[in-house]
């Protein structure tokens, strides 16, 4: 009974923070929709006894990438009634990508139902290993069955984000002033200070 | 718990539900009485640094000092800016109490005195206090105010590139222990160091984690050195400029409450949690949160001592540290423990 409610519950949940994601008039507001669809979905996967995804998704997701969205969205400057003028050009190309949306979800529910992947059973309820933790199910299937899989997904990975500090690194004109903090500790006060009684009119050497 | 109130004649279901709403206010209360306290320590300890008295009116030896600022701000009035965004505004702090309060579901306090028993637990404390940025962002987004926004720019930087860090100290000790679950790392330091002491910190391996988790959870905290968040000398009182009353005061419990979660986890990793010091029978006749009290309150000591010393990071010191230090000690090191590991116990 109370799966059941959490489980209606937390999908309502979900729906309705994913279109208030797009409907929010206001691009922050969006992002703290999205934010509560991630957390809901969270605790469908709780339900569905994958914690360690649940986990994953709010540590990875809300902790990490959408802080980020936050942060590029707080500072952008919007102009609300532009955003609307853009609508009815933009539409072909939105209507276009949900579209894909549709075909890749259809795709993915037709190759999971044909069970080519292994993970799961072909009516949808996942077979774990039995007697063992979500984790340890999981880090069995990644770094034994699909590690070469694994690793050439971090192997993109690497690559991209290399790509990505190529593409916007700057090299500095100037050399800035480098503050180096170990000869900055290592100083003491006899050095650092001189003790001198100059005569009148004559400066000091330093 | 839940067998007390089924021996009372509940039904399995009713029985768990109380047996959980217990288990909550038992939490929730001698933290929040814990938080008073811890105040009034801190402001004791940073009284005794600059050679002054601190609070000493209210109450025996100024003791009741918190409860009676606690009614002081609960009487005030709350004032909403007029440029505020009103619904987030009032939002943020609750999210920031919230948050601090539930990532307390996991911490054990005795072997089996635990809330929520998972075996994700230290992924769940890593989730929960990850999510603590967001109201300090939505605060000083909401507060349409320029100090607070700074804030929360500094803020949300800050706890992302800490955390980094973080994840990889867990990472080591989690592999140590081989386990997530909060009950499990302890038990795997039974006798650690030698036989003798219990604790990961008496492991080579792990004692330079422990300094690493020790200075990334004053900044995970925003505490001293690392208060950017709220240097007063640039941004006057940061993400908290805007509020006032009972607003501002639940930002103070959820920074408190997290400190002595900071403090907890401290306890809890790498120094053996419940358990006594000594792998030594007579030891046990403590109860175990009775050592665990202790831990954290020695933590504490150290985090006020610590902030009564130090002068504040200045902000690209703090990246520096955050992002050319520990994470590449942190990697290192993750790559060192798993390799001992495989040479010595999976090998």
């Amino acid at each position: 009974m109370i799966q059941a409610f959490a489980f209606y519950l937390f999908a309502a949940l979900v729906i309705a923070s994913g279109a208030l994601t797009v409907l929010a008039r206001n691009p922050v507001h969006s992002v703290l929709w999205l934010i509560v669809a991630f957390f809901n979905g969270a605790g469908l996967m709780v339900l569905v006894g994958a914690e360690f995804i649940a986990m994953l998704l709010v540590i990875v997701y809300v902790g990490a990438v959408a802080v980020l969205f936050l942060f590029v969205v707080m500072m952008l400057d919007i102009d609300f009634a532009e955003l609307r003028a853009g609508f009815i050009r933009n539409f072909p190309l939105g209507i276009a990508i949900a579209a894909v949306l549709l075909a890749e979800l259809v795709l993915g529910i037709g190759a999971y139902r044909a069970g080519a992947i292994g993970l799961g059973t072909p009516m949808g309820d996942a077979a774990p290993l039995l007697g063992e933790s979500n984790i340890e199910n999981i880090g069995a299937l990644l770094y034994g069955r699909y590690l070469f899989l694994f690793e050439c997904a971090g192997l993109i990975l690497l690559v991209a984000m290399i790509g990505a500090i190529v593409l916007t690194h700057r090299e500095r004109k100037s050399p800035r002033a480098q503050q180096n903090i170990a000869r900055q500790i290592a100083r003491n006060p006899n050095e650092a200070t001189v003790n001198a009684r100059p005569e009148v009119g004559r400066g000091i050497e330093l | 718990m839940t067998a007390v109130f089924q021996s009372w004649g509940l039904s399995y279901e009713a029985a768990w539900l109380f047996a959980t709403v217990a288990g909550v206010l038992l939490i929730a209360f001698p933290l929040m009485l814990a938080v008073a306290m811890v105040i009034y320590v801190d402001r004791k300890v940073w009284a005794a640094v600059a050679l002054r008295r601190g609070p000493n009116v209210v109450g025996p030896f100024g003791l009741l000092q918190s409860f009676a600022d606690g009614l002081k701000v609960f009487l005030q009035e709350t004032i909403i800016p007029a440029a505020a965004n009103k619904g987030l505004f009032l939002i943020a702090p609750i999210v920031t109490f919230t948050v601090a309060l539930s990532a307390w579901a996991v911490i054990p306090f005795n072997s089996g005195a635990v809330l929520a028993d998972i075996n994700v637990g230290l992924l769940y404390i890593f989730a929960i206090s990850s999510l603590g940025v967001y109201g300090v962002v939505i605060a000083g987004w909401a507060s349409n105010s320029k100090y607070p926004f700074f804030s929360a720019m500094r803020a949300a930087a800050q706890m992302i590139s800490y955390e980094v860090s973080i994840g990889f100290i867990l990472i080591c000790v989690v592999l140590w222990a081989g386990t997530f679950n909060l009950n499990g790392i302890i038990e795997a330091q039974r006798g650690h160091g030698l036989g003798i002491v219990n604790g990961f910190v008496f492991n080579v391996l792990l004692f330079p984690m422990w300094v690493m988790f020790l200075i990334s959870s004053l900044a995970e905290t925003a505490r001293a050195p690392f208060d950017l968040t709220e240097a007063e000398s640039e941004l006057v009182a940061g993400y908290q400029t805007e509020y006032s009353s009972m607003s501002f005061a639940l930002f103070w419990l959820g920074e408190y409450a997290n400190v002595l979660l900071m403090c907890a986890l401290n306890a809890i990793l790498f120094f053996g949690g419940w358990l006594p010091p000594l792998d030594w029978e007579p030891l046990y006749l403590v109860p175990g949160w009775i050592w665990l009290l202790a831990k954290i309150f020695f933590f504490f000591l150290i985090f006020s001592w610590i902030k009564a010393t130090v002068p504040r990071f200045r902000y690209d010191q703090l990246m520096r540290l955050g992002w050319k230090v520990f994470l590449p000690l942190s990697l290192v090191f993750v790559v060192l423990v798993s390799g001992w590991l495989m040479l010595t116990r999976y090998g």
